[in-house]
């Protein structure tokens, strides 16, 4: 068969794929560009392509509000990801036990995955609310004593999201390492239990050890739901009280579309990417020395 | 697939203990959907004189009409219906046109390799990693310039644009496992380009397809980023609508009424999970492990 530039079936897979390719190179990679020139601009109010260099950058590391945001992204992701990992990784070693409603349980722990942020941050703002929420209904149950006001103190507030946010995300690692579990070979197990190990040490010395990429991927995805967290913050706190709990994301927002603050903002989302790109890479390097080996 | 250890072999102790973790955890997940579906069905005096769990003595879908029709989110008081509306159709077209266009480009980029069309494909990938924030303000201007600003067809755009990168993954990687040879057979019967896509692949895509159409469709459906930035009025998605219900500061707090657009909000997606909860899983895992 020979293939003349004429044949279809040489440019048409190209012809195909050039919407796409077109599309992928102005709004993911052109536009990024566009961002990061208008993080060196002076734009304000209103975009300004006059060049400032790191002028936007100095302004954003003088805010204290940037910090407050950049150290709550920090609490509030070492904490969601250390308990996601933690109940997720319980519960699919408990749910690995010949559990009778298997099925049934890990459609319990997986729902919460399908709604979105914003009614998860909706229904825990009801019931962690101080008057009406949690803090009433242990009152009532004789605690009389019982205060849990985390919601609206300034220095607790950012713990309300992460026990939302775990809320919602620790059975989506449940089913990872669940589903990892299964993918080890069931001959080494049985090896082990003729040799006489127990329960515990089969999971010590054989299963743990042998999720470490599952463990992986679930620390890449997580990190990187808890970077994006937005709409979890604005339905939950509003990033209050005051801006106590304000992220990134919020951040990017209030001073992109809100305040006026085009440089600033553009300046704050740059940070995000590179953050974003600072857990890709060794996840791609990864990837990449898999496949070569 | 086997459940691996011996069970059989642990404690009668260790195993009523072992079901009593997974019950309270059970527990523990279904509060918030009790909650809010317990709150909806009171009234507001109920709500402040009883607590979370107290059970409602006059359950009345009354909170519920007024969170569908009458209820004031920002500056309307017609409810959540026109903004369920809204998200309904953001959501099909944009869930079908992605999930097709994702089709082919997997196609091309399996069966159909070209120079460099591995190193496109890694250059889409890192769509699927992008935070959007990123992209807010050249979008924003983009669409100002065509004329799309607010509008429903505008959203459809950005979620299309968007999800092209998951759902050319998912094909790819689909396709990826088809054997070559079938391709190759069906070329040597004279068989082209779209003719081995509609009659060989499309007919055996049918689990991948649910994959992706329900990805974005939770996607999409859930979106707040973008539905806040771009849409304003009355073209706004029900997740921002929700929002401005519930955070509105005017008049009484009606928890009654939150809970119920809360649920109003979150039933298509918990409804598909419910229906297709194994696809919903693969495409979670797909999308996020492999993106």
């Amino acid at each position: 068969m020979s293939r003349s530039k004429f044949d279809p079936q040489v440019w048409l897979p190209k012809l195909v794929l050039a919407p796409t390719m077109l599309i992928t190179l102005v709004f993911i990679y052109g536009f990024v560009a566009w961002n990061a020139y208008l993080s060196f601009s002076k734009s304000r109010m209103l975009p300004r392509y006059d060049w400032a260099g790191l002028q936007q950058y100095e302004r954003l590391f003088s805010n204290d509000r940037w910090w407050v945001a950049a150290q709550n992204l920090f609490i509030f992701g070492a904490l969601f990801i250390v308990f996601c990992l933690i109940v997720g990784l319980l519960l699919a070693i408990f749910l690995d036990q010949r559990i009778r409603i298997e099925g049934a349980i890990r459609t319990v722990y997986l729902y919460p995955m399908a709604l979105s942020f914003v009614v998860t941050g909706t229904a825990w703002k009801w019931m962690l609310n101080p008057e009406l929420g949690l803090q009433k209904l242990l009152r009532d149950w004789g605690f009389e004593n019982f205060t849990f006001d985390w919601l609206v103190n300034p220095d607790m507030a950012i713990y309300t999201v992460v026990i939302a946010g775990v809320w919602q995300s620790s059975g989506f690692v449940m089913a990872l390492f669940l589903a990892g579990m299964r993918g080890i070979d069931d001959s080494i197990v049985k090896a082990a239990q003729v040799d006489g190990a127990t329960l515990p040490t089969i999971y010590r010395r054989i299963i743990l050890p042998n999720l470490g990429p599952v463990l992986f991927s679930a620390l890449i995805v997580l990190t990187h739901i808890a970077i994006k967290s937005f709409d979890l913050i604005v339905a939950l706190t509003g990033g209050g009280p005051g801006f106590s709990t304000d992220v990134p994301a919020t951040f990017v927002y209030a001073y992109a579309f809100t305040r006026g603050q085009i440089g600033v903002g553009s300046a704050a989302s740059m940070m995000m990417l590179m953050a974003v790109v600072a857990i890709i890479i060794p996840y791609l390097y990864s990837e990449l020395r898999e496949k070569r080996a | 697939m086997s459940s691996r250890t011996a069970g059989a072999g642990m404690h009668p102790g260790w195993r009523v203990l072992t079901y009593a973790i997974l019950l309270v955890a059970a527990l523990y997940y279904l509060l918030p959907l009790f909650v809010m579906l317990n709150t909806s069905l009171k009234s507001l005096a109920e709500i402040r004189s009883g607590n979370l769990l107290s059970l409602p003595q006059d359950p009345s879908l009354a909170a519920w009409s007024k969170a569908w029709g009458s209820a004031c989110t920002g500056i309307s008081c017609d409810g959540v219906k026109g903004y369920f509306w809204n998200s309904v159709k953001i959501t099909v077209p944009a869930v079908l046109i992605s999930t097709m266009v994702g089709a082919i480009n997997g196609y091309v980029l399996s069966k159909w390799r070209f120079r460099g069309s591995n190193l496109f494909f890694g250059m889409l990938l890192v769509g699927t990693m992008l935070p959007f924030q990123v992209v807010l303000l050249p979008m924003a201007r983009t669409l100002g310039e065509l004329g799309l600003a607010g509008t429903v067809s505008g959203l459809i755009m950005v979620h299309v644009i968007y999800g092209i990168a998951f759902t050319t993954l998912f094909f790819r990687n689909f396709y990826i496992g088809v054997p070559d040879d079938l391709v190759r057979a069906a070329r040597i019967d004279g068989a082209g380009f779209w003719r081995i896509f509609f009659r060989i692949m499309l007919p055996m895509s049918l689990p991948i397809i649910m994959v992706s159409l329900i990805w974005q469709m939770t996607q999409i459906w859930n979106d707040f980023l973008f539905g806040v930035v771009y849409s304003s009025g009355d073209a706004q998605p029900i997740t921002v609508a929700l929002n401005n219900l519930v955070n509105s500061t005017t008049g009484v707090k009606e928890y009654n009424v939150d809970m119920a657009a809360a649920i109003i909000a979150a039933l298509p997606t918990l409804l598909v999970y419910v229906l297709a909860g194994s696809y919903f899983v693969r495409g979670m895992t797909a999308g996020a492990v492999k993106g």
